[in-house]
This record gives C-alpha cells, sequence and structure tokens, in this order.
C-alpha cells in the first residue's frame, strides 16, 4: 500500500502541508470559506515538529501493526478494506485517547472543537494523492508504495 | 479434514484471535462460544452508555457482519462448563460438547464483590457486562434514584463515578486505600482527580469501606462505613475490580496462579491450548515477569498472538505495558508502565501547573523511561509509551525529554527516523 | 540614532479579502519582512526590508501578496537618477563600498538583442529535426594540426595521430564556476546531478569539491583559483577537467572574499581553511606574473593529472581580450573560457561590477577573429559566459564562434532565483546563494536538478528548430558560421567588430 513518506532535510517549515489538510477535510474545500468559516471547528491531521534549522510534517505512520488499533476501545480505529489505510471512523469514536496514549509518532490528537473525537490522518480518502503530499511545494513529502503492506 | 479452533469468550480477546487467524488462514473452522448473549460490543464502552454519551447500537466493537465475514461459527448464550484437555474437548450448559484441535480460553475476569451483609437487596450492581449496565439503568429507570454509593476508587469505580455524574446523581465512592486510583496514580495525581470529583460534587471517603448495606422494602435505602457513619443513597455499585476467570482452567489441570501462566505464544501448560486477555497471566516488560493485566490493549495483542500461532504463524509477545485512561469532569488522566514507581530508587521528574489541572510524572530507570502519569495535557502520550516499549536508552536526550514540550524531536536520532520512516525503509 | 535617509524599494500589496493569516509568508521570509500580529490576528508587513525576491508570492497558498516597485519618485533629473541618490544616501551612512549579488544590471547595449538569425527558403531547404537527425554533440579540447591516418587499406583506416583530452558534451551548454560557499551544498548537487543526466559538466568554482559529490566527478570540471582552495590530487583527477581562474567577468581584477560567518565546518574541510575563517582570493595568482607563468601552472595540472583531462583558463572580457586568450592559447590551454560584463557574481563591488569589462559578445567575435588569424583557432576551445539567457543567445554565440556557453545565472534562476541580487546576505530565500540551514534546505536537488535537466531539454529542442531553419543538421556546421548572423541598429564600429553584416545586406 502507498504511504506518506517524509524527507526531513527538505522540509522547509512553511506549514502549507497543515494549511492543506484543514482545507481538504473542510467542508467547501476552499481555503478561503475553510478559513473564514469553518476554521473553529476544523484541526489539521499533520503536524509540523520544528526544532531549530529540523522540521518535518508528521501524521499517521500507517504501521503494519498499527498500536492504535490494539488499544481502540469503540471500533473506530480500523483498516479499511478497500485501501489498507489505518482510518478512524469518526461516527464510531468516543474521545476515551487510548490511541494518542498508544501511538509511537504521537501522530493521532485531541479534537475538541465538535464532538470529542480522535483525529488523523486518512490519506485524504479517496484521493490520489493525499492533500499534504500534493502541496508540499518542496517534496518533502512524497506518496510511495513501500513496506510490505496488506 | 481443516483444523478445528474453539475460542471461549466473545470479547477483545476472540477479536484479535479471529481476526490475526484469518489474515493467515482462511481454511481453519473457527468456533466462538459465549456465555453472554450479546454480539461483540466493548466493555469499557459500557461507562460511556451509563453515562448516557452514547446509544446502545454503538457499543458494537465490530460490526454485526463480523461472524459471517470471518467464517465463525458463533455460540452464544451457552457456557462452558468443562475443557478435557486430553481428549480435546470441551463441554457446555447445555449439554452440547465441541472437539477442537486448538483452544483458546479467553473467559475475561469476573467482578469482585466483597462479601457485604446485604448486598442481595435490590439496587446493588456490578459493572463489567452488559447485562450490568442494561439492569442498572432499568433500575435508574423505574425508581426514583438520587444518591449513588460507588464501591471502589479505582479505574472502573472512577469510570462509572464519572458516568453517574454526567447522569446527573449525587455520587459518593468509597475507597479503601487512603488514596483513589493508587495503582495506577501518584499522590499528586491522585489529589489532582479526587479534587476534581469533589468540585463535580463527589464525596470521596477514602480509607473507607462499605460494611453493610441497609434496605428499605427490598431496596437500597443506605449504607454503613467502617468508620461508623451511615449514608443515605438509593444505589450501590460495586467496581472494585475483576479477578481471571481460571475455574475451567484449574479444573482441567492447566497451570495457574493469579490468572492462566502462558508463554510468549499464549500457549498454557496444556497441549493446543491457549489462554489470553484479562484471564491470562502474560509478560509484562515494565516490571518484567507474567502478571494479569485486565486492559483491552493487551488483551487484544494477546489474542491476535494466540491467533497466528494456532495457524502456523510466529509472532512472539514483547510483553505489554500496563496502562489506562480516565476522565474526571473533562480532565483526561493516563497512567502508563510504572508511573508511580516510588522516588529514590526510581529517577523521578514531575511538573504541576495545578490551576490548569496539568500534571506531568515520568519516571526513569537505569536511562530508560519505565513510567509516565499525565494529567490534563495528554498529547502525544504515546511517544513516552514508544520509549517505554522499545527500552530506548534516553540519556542524551533526558533533559529535552524531561523538560517543556514533547515531540519526536527530543528523541535519539535513530530511534525518531525509525519512528518518522515508518515500515519497509531502512533506517 | 540618526535619521536613516534610506527608503523602501518595494511596497508589499496584500489583499485583505483573501488574506488567511496562515503565515507561510512570515515563515518563509529571512528578512523578516511580514510579522503576525497576534492580537488582531493578522499579518502585517514590513516594507523597508524587502528585497523583491517573491517567496512569500509564490508560496502564499491564497495568492494575497504582490510586490510592487515603490512608486515614490524624486524631482526628475536625468543627470542625478533615484539609483545614484540612494547609492549616495547608502554611503553617507555606512562608509563602506556597496556590495551585490549576480551580473551587472545597467542598460549597456545588449547585442544579443540586437543579432538576427537566418533561415533557409527555397533553395538550401530547412531540415525537419523531428524527421532528421540533429547532431549537437560537442567536443571540447584541443584539436590537431592535421589527422594522419595509416593502415592503406581505404576500408579500415587507422589514426595515428594522437588526440588531446577531449569533454563530450551533449548539448552545448554547462553550468559555470559557482563555488560551494557562494551556493549552497544542494545548489551544488543539482548542477552536478543535472550535469550527470544531461551529458554536460558543472564546474566547482573556486571552492573545493564537496566529498559527496565526488561521484559526479566525470560531469566535474574543477577549478583551481588564486586562493588554491580545495586543491589536491585528488580533487584533480576526480574531474574530468581542470579550470584555472585568472579572472571574472563580474569582478575583473579584483579577488573574492567569503566571510567567515559563511565558512562552516562542512565548507573549511571542503575548502581546506580553518572553520569560521575568512576565505579570501587574491585578485592575482601570486605565482602568475606573465604567459610563461601561466603555462607553467597549466603544465603542473597537467603533469599531475599524467595528461589525460583538457586544462581550461577563465578569463574576464577585457579590453586587450584577443592578445590576452592568445596567450593563453599559446601557453598550452586547452580551453580558454570568456566571461563577459554582465556575468554573475556571488558577491562584489558595485561599482566595479557596473563599470569594469566589455560586452562577451564583443570579446567573444575578437577573440576568435584573432585566433582564426594567428592560425591557432583549433589549439583550444572557446568556452563564452556573461549572460545567456536563452537558446537563441546560445545558437548566436556558437555562430559568432564559441565552441560552447557556460550558464550560471539561468542556471540559478531555472533552480528559483529571482535576481534580487542580495546574494551577499546570505540570506538567499531561494535556498541558493546561502549557508544558513533553515534556508539551504529550501532548495531539494531532486527538483533542482530536475528543473536545470528540463531547461536544458527545451533549449536543446529549440537549438535544433533553430538550426535545422537555417538548414544546417551539426553543430559543428554552425560555430563560427558569422555568415547565418545579420546585425539589427548597430554601428558599423560594432558590425566590424562582431564580424557580421547589417540586416539586408
Ligand atoms: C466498565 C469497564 C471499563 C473498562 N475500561 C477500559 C478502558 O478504558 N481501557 C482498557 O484498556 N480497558 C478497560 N476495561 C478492561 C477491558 O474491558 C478488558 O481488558 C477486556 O474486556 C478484556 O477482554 P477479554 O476478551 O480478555 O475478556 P472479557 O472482555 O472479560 O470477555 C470475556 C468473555 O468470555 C465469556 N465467558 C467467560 N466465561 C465463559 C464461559 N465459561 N463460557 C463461555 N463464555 C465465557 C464472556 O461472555 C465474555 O464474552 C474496562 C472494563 C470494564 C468492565
Amino acid at each position: 500500500m502507498k504511504r506518506i513518506v517524509i524527507h526531513e532535510e527538505y522540509c522547509i517549515g512553511c506549514h502549507l502541508c497543515e494549511i492543506h489538510c484543514l482545507v481538504q477535510h473542510s467542508s467547501s474545500r476552499d481555503i478561503i470559506k475553510a478559513y473564514r468559516l469553518e476554521r473553529s471547528h476544523l484541526m489539521p491531521r499533520v503536524l509540523v515538529e520544528e526544532s531549530g534549522p529540523i522540521s518535518f510534517a508528521l501524521q499517521c505512520r500507517q504501521c503494519e501493526e498499527p498500536a492504535c488499533i490494539e488499544a481502540c476501545i469503540s471500533g473506530a480505529m480500523h483498516r479499511d478494506e478497500r485501501t489498507g489505510a489505518v482510518i478512524c471512523d469518526e461516527s464510531k469514536c468516543v474521545g476515551c485517547w487510548m490511541c494518542i496514549m498508544v501511538c509511537p509518532a504521537g501522530a493521532i490528537r485531541q479534537n475538541l472543537l465538535g464532538t470529542r473525537i480522535a483525529s488523523k490522518c486518512d490519506l485524504c480518502y479517496g484521493a490520489d494523492v493525499p492533500a499534504c503530499v500534493a502541496h508540499c511545494p518542496n517534496e518533502a513529502l512524497t506518496y510511495e508504495e513501500v513496506g510490505e503492506g496488506r | 479434514m481443516s483444523m478445528r479452533i474453539v475460542i471461549i469468550g466473545n470479547s477483545a480477546t476472540a477479536v484479535g484471535a479471529v481476526e490475526s487467524i484469518r489474515q493467515y488462514d482462511q481454511a481453519a473452522e473457527v468456533m466462538i462460544i459465549s456465555e453472554e448473549p450479546h454480539m461483540i460490543y466493548s466493555r469499557p464502552l459500557l461507562s460511556h452508555y451509563l453515562a448516557g454519551e452514547i446509544e446502545r447500537p454503538r457499543l458494537a466493537y465490530r460490526g454485526a457482519d463480523f461472524y459471517v465475514k470471518h467464517h465463525v461459527a458463533a455460540v452464544l448464550e451457552d457456557r462452558v462448563t468443562a475443557i478435557e484437555p486430553d481428549a480435546h474437548r470441551v463441554h457446555t450448559a447445555s449439554g452440547a460438547e465441541y472437539a477442537y484441535d486448538k483452544l483458546l480460553i479467553a473467559t475475561g475476569g469476573q467482578p469482585i464483590v466483597p462479601p457485604t451483609p446485604g448486598q442481595e437487596a435490590e439496587g446493588v450492581f456490578t459493572m463489567t457486562r452488559l447485562l450490568d449496565a442494561e439492569r442498572l439503568l432499568t433500575y435508574l429507570r423505574t425508581h426514583t434514584v438520587r444518591r449513588a454509593v460507588v464501591v471502589g476508587g479505582g479505574m472502573i469505580g472512577m469510570k462509572v463515578t464519572d458516568a453517574l455524574v454526567k447522569r446527573g446523581l449525587e455520587v459518593t465512592m468509597v475507597e479503601l486505600a487512603p488514596l483513589i486510583l493508587s495503582a495506577a496514580l501518584d499522590q499528586t495525581a491522585s489529589q489532582m482527580l479526587s479534587g476534581l470529583l469533589r468540585q463535580a460534587g463527589v464525596e470521596i471517603h477514602t480509607g473507607n469501606s462499605v460494611s453493610e448495606i441497609g434496605a428499605r422494602g427490598g431496596h437500597v435505602a443506605e449504607v454503613a462505613l467502617k468508620d461508623g457513619r451511615t449514608l443515605p443513597c438509593d444505589t450501590v455499585i460495586f467496581g472494585v475490580g475483576v479477578r481471571p476467570n481460571v475455574e475451567l482452567a484449574r479444573q482441567a489441570g492447566l497451570r495457574v496462579n493469579r490468572g492462566i501462566v502462558v508463554d510468549e505464544y499464549m500457549r498454557t501448560s496444556a497441549v493446543d491450548v491457549y489462554a489470553a486477555g484479562d484471564v491470562a497471566e502474560a509478560y509484562d516488560l515494565v516490571v518484567d515477569m507474567n502478571r494479569t493485566v485486565a486492559i483491552w490493549p493487551n488483551a487484544y495483542r494477546q489474542g491476535m498472538i494466540a491467533g497466528a500461532h494456532m495457524v502456523g504463524v510466529l509472532r512472539p509477545d514483547k510483553g505489554g505495558v500496563a496502562m489506562n485512561t480516565v476522565e474526571a469532569m473533562g480532565v483526561p488522566a493516563m497512567s502508563i508502565g510504572y508511573g508511580n514507581a516510588p522516588e529514590g530508587e526510581y529517577e523521578v521528574v514531575t511538573e504541576l501547573d495545578a490551576p490548569r489541572h496539568v500534571y506531568r510524572r515520568l519516571v526513569v530507570k537505569e536511562n530508560r523511561l519505565v513510567g509516565a502519569i499525565l494529567v490534563g495535557q495528554i498529547e502525544r502520550a504515546g511517544i513516552y509509551t514508544g520509549l517505554i516499549r522499545h527500552r530506548i536508552d534516553i540519556s542524551e536526550h533526558r533533559r529535552n525529554l524531561l523538560s517543556g514540550h514533547l515531540s519526536l524531536l527530543s528523541l535519539p536520532d535513530q530511534y525518531r527516523k525509525h519512528v518518522v520512516r515508518g515500515v519497509g525503509i531502512e533506517v | 540614532m540618526a535619521l536613516s535617509l534610506a527608503t523602501s524599494q518595494f511596497i508589499i500589496e496584500r489583499d485583505e479579502t483573501r488574506c488567511i493569516a496562515c503565515q507561510v509568508c512570515v515563515r518563509q521570509c529571512a528578512n523578516d519582512v511580514h510579522y503576525y500580529d497576534e492580537e488582531n490576528d493578522r499579518v502585517l508587513s514590513n516594507d523597508a526590508s524587502c528585497v523583491g525576491c517573491h517567496r512569500c508570492v509564490t508560496l502564499c497558498p491564497t495568492r494575497a501578496l504582490t510586490v510592487r516597485r515603490n512608486p515614490l519618485e524624486f524631482r526628475p533629473n536625468a543627470n542625478w537618477a533615484a539609483e545614484t541618490l540612494r547609492n549616495i544616501y547608502k554611503q553617507a551612512e555606512t562608509g563602506g563600498m556597496l556590495l551585490t549579488g549576480m551580473g551587472c544590471d545597467q542598460p549597456y547595449r545588449i547585442y544579443w538583442d540586437h543579432i538576427v538569425l537566418n533561415a533557409s527558403q527555397v533553395t538550401n531547404p530547412s531540415i525537419d529535426p523531428l524527421r532528421e537527425p540533429m547532431e549537437l554533440r560537442t567536443y571540447l579540447g584541443a584539436k590537431p594540426e592535421r589527422l594522419a591516418l595509416c593502415g592503406g587499406a581505404q576500408r579500415n583506416p587507422v589514426l595515428e595521430t594522437v588526440l588531446a583530452p577531449q569533454l563530450q558534451l551533449e548539448v552545448p551548454v554547462m553550468f559555470s564556476a559557482m563555488s560551494y560557499g557562494s551556493i549552497s551544498f544542494n545548489a551544488c548537487a543539482s548542477l552536478a546531478r543535472a550535469a550527470q543526466a544531461a551529458g554536460t559538466y558543472y564546474n566547482t568554482g573556486e571552492g573545493g569539491l564537496h566529498p559527496a559529490l565526488y561521484e559526479y566527478g566525470a560531469n566535474t570540471i574543477a577549478q583551481v583559483a588564486s586562493g588554491r582552495f580545495g586543491v589536491h590530487l585528488g580533487y584533480l583527477n576526480t574531474a574530468a577537467a581542470l579550470e584555472i581562474k585568472i579572472g571574472q567577468g563580474a569582478k575583473p581584477g579584483i579577488g573574492g572574499h567569503l566571510p567567515g560567518e559563511k565558512v562552516s565546518l562542512d565548507i573549511s574541510r571542503t575548502r581546506m581553511i580553518p572553520e569560521g575563517a575568512d576565505a579570501i582570493s587574491p585578485a592575482p595568482h601570486h605565482d602568475i606574473y606573465s604567459i610563461e607563468d601561466l603555462r607553467q601552472l597549466i603544465y603542473a595540472l597537467k603533469e599531475a593529472t599524467h595528461y589525460t583531462k583538457p586544462v581550461s583558463v577563465k578569463v574576464a572580457a577585457v579590453h586587450n581580450i584577443a592578445p590576452i586568450v592568445s596567450g593563453i592559447v599559446r601557453a598550452g590551454a586547452d580551453i580558454v573560457a570568456i566571461d563577459g560584463l554582465r556575468g554573475g557574481t556571488g558577491a562584489a563591488p558595485t561599482v566595479v561590477r557596473n563599470n569594469v569589462g566589455i560586452p562577451i559578445e564583443l570579446a567573444l567575435a575578437a577573440v576568435d577573429q584573432r585566433l582564426r588569424e594567428e592560425g591557432i583557432r583549433h589549439r583550444a576551445s572557446i568556452v563564452v559566459a556573461g549572460s545567456i539567457r536563452s537558446s537563441a543567445d546560445v545558437v548566436k554565440a556558437i555562430a559568432l564562434g564559441a565552441d560552447a556557453v557556460y550558464i550560471a545565472t539561468a542556471a540559478l534562476v531555472a533552480m528559483g532565483c529571482h535576481l534580487c541580487q542580495n546574494c551577499y546576505t546570505g540570506k538567499c530565500n531561494w535556498g541558493i546563494a546561502t549557508q544558513d540551514p533553515y534556508l539551504t534546505k529550501r532548495l531539494n536537488p531532486e527538483i533542482g536538478s530536475r528543473r536545470l535537466v528540463n531547461l536544458l531539454r527545451a533549449w536543446s529542442l529549440e537549438i535544433k528548430e533553430m538550426m535545422g531553419g537555417m538548414g544546417v543538421n551539426a553543430i559543428e556546421s554552425l560555430r563560427g558560421n558569422r555568415d547565418h548572423l545579420r546585425g539589427v541598429g548597430l554601428n558599423q564600429v560594432e558590425l566590424d567588430t562582431l564580424g557580421i553584416r547589417a540586416a539586408g545586406q
């Protein structure tokens, strides 16, 4: 299965990935409307980590043996049958934060803006290329077939 | 003829086993036998259900098509009464008898109810099964219930208390130990949570216990505490803890301590018999010994390991980490590994911001993180869990890690690259 | 502090209906032009520091930004132009030389734009490059007086002449010298990878060769300059050719100075100087004061590399360029690189850049003419540099007599340079002319090399198209073929110097 590969040496810390992630998961899918009208209940599912000149954009690593699926008590965290991606079914999530407690990358976050849900990358479900990858100006994120996958 | 796998139990462990069996093998016959009449549901969600946060359908941990999709024959509402390891057979209460090639005991645990005079009164409940929740909810609907006494200030007692408060009840918590959640938290965190509960109107009696339940007209009316006080109440809920359901195994002659003794593949002392989940005594990598740890992630993972081994795939258990999350009045708290290890023997770092209900306690031994307690700010807590689980030497990075905010950039480079680059790429 | 008389060169226009305060511009500007006002949740700009590099404009996800020249005008004065006044203000404040980067931006005549190409009509029909082979392959190096064949049998003659070492170019365009130090490692890596992929060469400049780039040795020209930075036997032998740098078009007659702040550990290792020490290239080579001295260095390099690599000598185009190049050829150079008035630089005194040297077009024509007259044109290849901007410039340069061209500015532009001319500040927002680790990572060599290869490919297609139009199917037949050129709007002296006729003649 395809995964997002992080090339930390080329991350320029612009945060465009976060911006476009947020837009992609808005209902208007329009950057200006998303920011003007929907900002209060949206949060990006990718997180730019920075320390000095080093930075990288982190989203769910799509583990072979996802600890979040093991730990999820509601069954919300699951592997999508079609794409093989690890996805959180937000209609099932109760916001118990077990997944946050076990994700070694710290790639799942609390979304408290609406109903409490665990917020994570869904590889822009249905898209050929996730928004963060498509909009990374320096190809510091690429979408590649790596690992055995399923 | 294809192999037949029998699983006793229908919860996290069983699901983990079935999903891993089917990942590798489509031919094996799989049968689930469960005492409970329900489809697969999530036990931890019971408190959310009790609180009224979710409707009953959302208790389903897997879809209604789970058995069909995974070709599982489910025998529900029947209780296994005996295992014959030599004959490779199990017997059930309904009189049925099933032969197996491989057997998984995933019977979980029983609520502990300390023998208390008056406990047979109406309005006394435990809270581990869906049936318990349904009974309590019915009781709440059909009776005037204003005041509840929750016996036990552990994880379950805490969750039940939180749920009942959300339902609008006046709750009193009675805990034998001097502190609530003392198994998981240290004093500071424990007191923070008690403080929050009190703010929400919960009365907490620690170092105390219920010595007698008093009834009026067959219904709970009050409890008498060890210290002599009596508390008027309309219901009593025992949330003291669970004991592994090991009787079947013991009778069958399997090696049993507190739980059923298993190896790294969840094999018991009997040939072709496995045990996993709350009932098993599996390896805990933090304390470096086998013990029972009744948490959902362990149950699912151990089920997976057992399932894989049954169909010939070796996924040895690297061990579990005890952990849990609770919440008091919207403030989340986590305990991971040996978070409440005593100072002195262990290197302990704490950070407290009391007004904002934020607390962090990290425990280090021999340059390795062995535990963490987080209150209020739980963001990215899994990074700690990862460090504990992989026994990462943090000597170079302890300063970054133990101070300020948590990020992957404060981890050792090699480990960070391993986490960041994920599967399939050389570090 | 006394009032500064400097005024903003640019003004930044932010379309508030589009700005979402995402702060990408804030994070991207190394000059700290943009800043976030938390109280009002708005991004504001301080125009005064803007250099006009367009980094923010290009990355703004809502296209909310545009940068304009500050319309502020002085009282019109044909003698005292605004630029002149600003320079005086600056110097009156700082007491220092004015520094600049990139090539001369003054309105000297650009002869390329006054030269037009021919095309075949009716007789000697044009060639369709899509249907017929077109040869752009070029060999650089000394060519023999004559070829001697032996073996007698007409069918299989054997070449008896020993040929001098040659560089083989699939396209007559190379990347000109830019040192590691003046540009970032990622920029160097982009050039190296692109040179390899496109079958051409890039030039290390005077900063030595980073160990990580040794693998591109077969496409590397290693420079030896007056500072001798990073020159050792391994360096010389790894490269495909060597180049002695005498002069540079942007700053003829003066040396170079890489300030110590830019001499990072990596650069210090590559240059073989202490970390943090200024890297000073003297104006002259202290061992070259005559053609004979130059000959000694040329042969020292040839000896060191066992006569297996062509040796180039690079000079700035100055008044007596023709006899100078003649001397260089006679000193044994296999290639002479001539860098014109508009050649680029990472840092130069503005006054030198804008006033010293001559345009490359005139220098090239004079050199080619002189070498032919002396009968030594074949002894060395001529490579010209100093603002080759397009495939048309390449074709015109070759028709004027060049064997190949060097591009530097065009290559940087391909990688993202916007010619803001602030290279010397080390704050290049495009990650090119900087060593700041926050900025260098902005140039991903994967992308940089891809863009460079694309540029060369595009130019190759255009060159073939133009050649086809002229009825020429090999770049060899175009070389020095000034009959294909005509001048437009040039006076007779200029036409004579260029050796071309006026259009219509
Ligand atoms: C209220 C509550 C809240 C919890 N919250 C959390 C939480 O937030 N996080 C967390 O990690 N864990 C939590 N837990 C613990 C978690 O639910 C258990 O670790 C998990 O359910 C263990 O799964 P299991 O499959 O091993 O056993 P169980 O879930 O106990 O299932 C045992 C199964 O065996 C069947 N069974 C037993 N005996 C027989 C028999 N003789 N014959 C046939 N069938 C039999 C039962 O019907 C049942 O289906 C909570 C538990 C409770 C009760």
